[in-house]
């Protein structure tokens, strides 16, 4: 625990969160690790936690009839996978894949809901975290709806 | 197409007259992806080889079917063959790629800013290409990797469309082996199949390592493509004085005469192609320039 409690501590993700609020995030925390080619989680699943990525890369996806499985954003060391977990109805959006082996920090998103709710000011701070990664994702699918290699500028 | 004989100028008598094409040869073509490709030209006029600096550009003449601006691709130190490798997107450069070996284009040049590469000395060294913006940088990378000692850092991030439409497929094969060099490779769209990254080419830099208080950043690509980056890079504190951007517009002349290039008081094909961004940032990206 007391590891976790310094990885998470030193995690970019975490950085200038109150330390009184770790012990309460370690309790909803976990080491997981995927085999190559393992759901992380799919489409319509239930999002009930969250991951921080140790090692590895993973692969967003959706699958589409005709294509197949469409990558829209690999997901790579240090950075975050799922926040469907934070917005209702908490269902995945699309599938997380580990291109290969994979370990991560789960963060258990009904144990941390549940932690929020009795203390907003811990929900803030992490509606803070979420809403940069939210917006910097934002930003680089209205660049990829962009397009802007398809023609010159 | 048609191949001309070329007139043969002795030494002495070579036009030197800019707007006078000189007749080029060309050695091999290849395809890059579907629509990219990557010309070879040798001198048809037993002139000498025609030298140049990175980021610089000829205009390429197809006879009887107009004349376009592309950036030199090739090696610098190796002057003697000149590579453009050019994208076919409108007419004469849809006729560009008809071309085989032996066929002739009318060459003039080379023209323009170059990519600062004295001013990089003893920096780390970004470079950051979008889709075909690849091809003006390349010479820039040969001449870091020709003199890797009096760089520190460098390293190459690349955005595509898609893995098909990345260009110089197996250079950067041969680029990733290099111990000393950080190539970094992201597309916007792939299937399951595709291992590399996935995201726009601005997610790259936080990957990259480097030192923003000594650092030398050349962007290539699309506008849109480069303000994304320009706005990542001053995240990280990197200092508009070290950022060089390689502008696009309609040119023509490429001496700064017609005007047809001109943004706000600068001549792309004069003072640029490349221009450091503190130059360009009172007008980068007003829809009325």
């Amino acid at each position: 625990m007391e590891n976790l409690e310094r990885y998470l501590a030193e995690h970019p993700f975490f950085r200038d969160l109150p330390p009184r609020y770790l012990p309460l995030i370690v309790g909803c925390a976990s080491n997981v690790y995927f085999d190559p080619g393992e759901f992380l989680f799919r489409e319509g699943q239930e999002a009930n936690a969250f991951y921080l990525i140790r090692h590895g890369q993973v692969a967003l996806e959706i699958n589409s009839p005709s294509r197949g499985p469409i990558i829209i954003q690999m997901l790579n060391e240090g950075e975050v996978a799922g926040f469907s977990w934070l917005i209702p109805p908490y269902l995945w959006r699309f599938d997380a894949r580990a291109t290969g082996l994979v370990r991560a920090t789960a963060l258990d998103g009904r144990c941390l809901r549940a932690k929020c709710e009795a203390d907003h000011d811990l929900g803030y701070e992490l509606l803070k975290r979420f809403s940069t990664i939210l917006e910097e994702r934002l930003q680089s699918t209205r660049l990829q709806l962009l397009d802007v290699y398809s023609n010159p500028s | 197409m048609s191949t001309l004989t070329p007139p043969e100028y002795p030494a002495a008598v070579l036009p030197s007259d800019p707007m006078l094409p000189r007749p080029f040869r060309i050695l091999r073509a290849r395809a890059e992806n579907a629509d990219t490709f990557t010309l070879e030209l040798e001198p048809a006029d037993r002139g000498p080889a025609l030298t140049f600096a990175p980021g610089q550009f000829t205009m390429l003449y197809i006879f009887g079917v107009g004349e376009v601006p592309i950036s030199i691709s090739g090696d610098p130190s190796r002057p003697q063959t000149l590579v453009h490798t050019v994208r076919a997107v409108g007419a004469v450069t849809r006729a560009m790629r008809q071309l085989k070996p032996g066929d002739m284009l009318g060459v003039r040049g080379p023209f323009g800013a170059a990519w600062p590469m004295e001013a990089a000395a003893g920096n780390d060294v970004l470079l950051i290409a979008g889709g075909i913006g690849l091809a003006p940088l390349r010479p820039a990378l040969y001449s870091l990797l020709a003199q890797r000692d009096r760089y520190g850092k460098i390293a190459l991030l690349i955005g595509a469309r898609s893995p098909e439409d990345l260009i110089f497929r197996k250079e950067l094969e041969k680029w990733r082996s290099h111990l000393d060099l950080d190539v970094l490779v992201t597309v916007d769209h792939a299937t399951g199949a595709w291992r590399g990254n996935v995201g726009v080419v601005t997610t790259l830099i936080g990957r990259a390592a480097f030192d923003p208080m000594h650092l030398t950043a050349m962007l290539c690509g699309p506008e849109i493509m480069m303000r994304f980056t320009v706005q990542e890079l001053f995240k990280r504190e990197v200092p508009a004085a070290s950022l060089y951007l390689s502008m696009e517009r309609n040119m023509k002349c490429a001496l700064g005469f017609c005007g047809h290039c001109q943004w706000g008081p600068e001549f792309i094909c004069l003072d640029g192609p490349v221009f450091r961004y503190d130059r360009l940032a009172p007008l980068f990206g007003k829809r009325e320039v």
